[in-house]
């Protein structure tokens, strides 16, 4: 078993071709890079006109500043002009401005991190309707889809943790710390209460998630750096550490998805030959015990527990096609049977 | 006790002790952003940085809507709270443009949605900071801030005073005026010296404040139409007869013919509430 888990889905990608083995985890990545491609449409065109309009300029513009004082005036203001111009030549090619925090959509669409929004509301702020009708269409979206839905088809750390558990699978890198998966619930506790006794968004200040989707839309700076650590947490310190186990946002997002109704169901679990292979690629292993192999103890086949990210990547490995996207009703079990969502493997 | 049990009691105890720490570090760390540095200058229509902390969500709508590129949001590393919109006036002021897309933009009400004129936002208050390398306190021709002002002729206006050095010409001081600055920093963005001497500076570095219970003296009795207090009651001297006292510096004076200048009778004097 140990040595097959070095590389799941080989047995699938053997019988159903790598594309078809691979297909969720394709979509994810393309939904991802999508969903940055679109917030960056915009400033790339404004640094492409603004690189060919200026070039030019700028260095006549500095020349004269430095020669005759009396032009110093004139060349703040022909700066300004220029600026202006760049913004109204690009103007046409902003699909989505913001970010993950508040964004609009082709000048229409406003949506705002409900998570966000929470903080806001707990540090004392009343927000505008923009942001609470924003925060609704975030929230109507996520319940229905399964709130992790957020994590594993659009925030980019979990490229970053995906990449991590990969090569720390391929190393061989056992052990390390342990966390708890509870923690992200202790934590997110705690950014409401640090919110509410400070008066401000005090979780914002250092929140890897909401840093690294800004960084890569309006400048990185120094979040390069809560990259490498978080990639490194969890290559070295412990496994899945970020997105299973420490992560508010995941642990907001996991409260959505408690109820949601789009959920992956291990509806053929009868074909299950216990390779374990999707236990090797689920980045939330707890979730799948009580669905796979609780069918004598009359538990339902559909995944229930919030937390699982509705990542697809066990439908991926799964040779014999076990599991699939189902709805959350669709789950026969036995009547007055005790609902059971995670068993730690 | 209970093997299972207490497992679970040390988890979590060990959960809430690592999370309290994580909670009480963000929270120092909190207090420590609240301290804005000077040149960092926030958005038109901003509230108060306690506040403006509060209901900021960082989204940068505003500094996509700035037409001008002047707002930024500040990247791990910048001394500014992260992710918070901030411009510095020395590279690129804030244009006041009339219908403050900044503010439109804003979904929360971070930067409020109640001004309507850019010209009433208090972005923070220019101030000639120094005035032994402003070229305009030397004598020399510049008034390049009071040209480049957007309020021109309110927000700063030339004072002139005599020349002292040359003796013949006059002096062109600019002087900010902070009922109609809004701090937009055109001024100290042209100014034309390597380090400006005029900047923009945060209203509560700008600005100092009279006791609150401190009122001029001479505005009450305008307002009140009359002396408000009792008037002082002229000193009397105990002076042989015939003489007076000037305080104009005339000291004892005999008055001729032994005619005492008659003083005010005490009688004629209102008294306010019947006091001392």
């Amino acid at each position: 078993m140990a040595g097959k888990n070095l590389n799941p889905g080989a047995e699938a990608r053997a019988k159903k071709g790598w594309l078809k083995a691979s297909q969720w985890l394709i979509l994810r990545r393309l939904s991802q890079l999508a969903v940055l491609a679109l917030f960056l449409v915009g400033p790339v065109a404004e640094w492409w006109i603004a690189r060919a309009n200026q070039s030019a300029l700028v260095g006549e513009r500095t020349r004269a500043a430095q020669v005759d004082r009396s032009t110093a005036a004139q060349a703040a203001q022909d700066s300004a002009s220029a600026h202006k111009a760049v913004a109204t030549a690009a103007e046409d090619w902003w699909i989505v401005k913001g970010n993950m925090a508040s964004s609009l959509t082709l000048g229409v669409l406003p949506l705002t991190d409900p998570y966000v929004l929470a903080q806001q509301i707990v540090a004392g702020h009343w927000p505008l309707t923009t942001a609470l009708v924003g925060a609704g269409i975030v929230l109507a979206f996520y319940l229905l889809v399964g709130g992790r839905v957020y994590c594993s088809w659009v925030c980019p750390i979990n490229m970053v943790t995906d990449a991590a558990d990969w090569l720390r699978s391929k190393l061989g890198i056992k052990g390390g710390a342990r966390f708890s998966r509870g923690t992200r619930y202790w934590l997110l506790g705690a950014t409401f209460l640090v919110a509410a006794l400070t008066g401000t968004l005090a979780w914002e200040l250092v929140n890897p998630v909401t840093m690294v989707f800004r960084g890569l839309v309006f400048g990185m700076g120094l979040a390069w750096g809560v990259v490498g650590m978080i990639f490194l947490l969890d290559l070295l310190v412990s496994r899945r550490a970020w997105c299973g186990h420490l992560c508010p946002v995941g642990a907001f997002y996991s409260l959505l998805g408690a109820v949601s109704p789009l959920r992956v169901s291990a509806a053929n679990r009868a074909r299950c030959d216990d390779c374990m292979d999707c236990f090797a690629v689920c980045p939330e292993q707890q979730v799948i015990k009580p669905a796979l192999k609780g069918a004598d103890k009359g538990l339902g086949p559909v995944i229930l527990s919030g937390n699982c990210t509705n990542c697809g990547r066990c439908i991926d490995v799964c040779a014999r096609d076990v599991f699939k996207f189902d709805i959350r009703s669709n789950n026969p079990s036995t009547p007055g049977v005790v609902e059971k969502r995670e068993v730690l493997p | 006790m209970n093997p299972a049990r207490r497992q679970f009691l040390t988890d979590t105890v060990r959960t809430a002790c690592g999370v309290g720490l994580v909670a009480l570090g963000l929270g120092v760390y909190s207090r420590n952003t609240r301290a804005l540095p000077a040149e960092a200058i926030r958005p038109p229509g901003a509230l108060a940085e306690d506040d403006f902390l509060g209901a900021c969500i960082r989204c940068g709508l505003c500094v996509r809507d700035c037409p001008y590129d002047t707002l930024k949001l500040a990247k791990p590393g910048e001394p500014v709270a992260l992710g918070t919109p901030y411009f510095v006036a020395r590279s690129i002021p804030c244009e006041m443009c009339p219908d403050i897309p900044c503010v439109k933009a804003c979904p929360t009400g971070a930067l409020d949605p109640k001004l309507e004129k850019i010209e009433d936002s208090r972005m923070g208050l220019a101030v000639v900071i120094d005035q032994e390398s402003c070229i305009a306190f030397q004598g020399l021709r510049c008034e390049v801030c009071f040209n480049v002002c957007p309020i021109r002729n309110e927000a700063i206006t030339l004072e002139f005073r005599h020349n002292e050095r040359t003796m013949k010409h006059a002096i062109f001081i600019p002087i900010v005026h902070s009922d109609a600055c809004t701090g937009c920093g055109k001024c100290e963005k042209s100014c034309i010296l390597e380090e400006a001497a005029i900047k923009v500076l945060p209203m509560h570095l700008a600005k100092g404040m009279l006791g609150r219970h401190y009122r001029f003296g001479w505005e009450e009795k305008q307002e009140a139409g009359g002396a408000l207090v009792t008037p002082d009651l002229p000193h009397e001297y105990n002076l042989p007869d015939g003489m007076r006292y000037d305080h104009g510096g005339r000291g004892l004076i005999q008055s001729p013919g032994g005619e005492v200048p008659s003083e005010p009778a005490l009688e004629a004097i209102p008294r306010r509430g019947g006091g001392l």
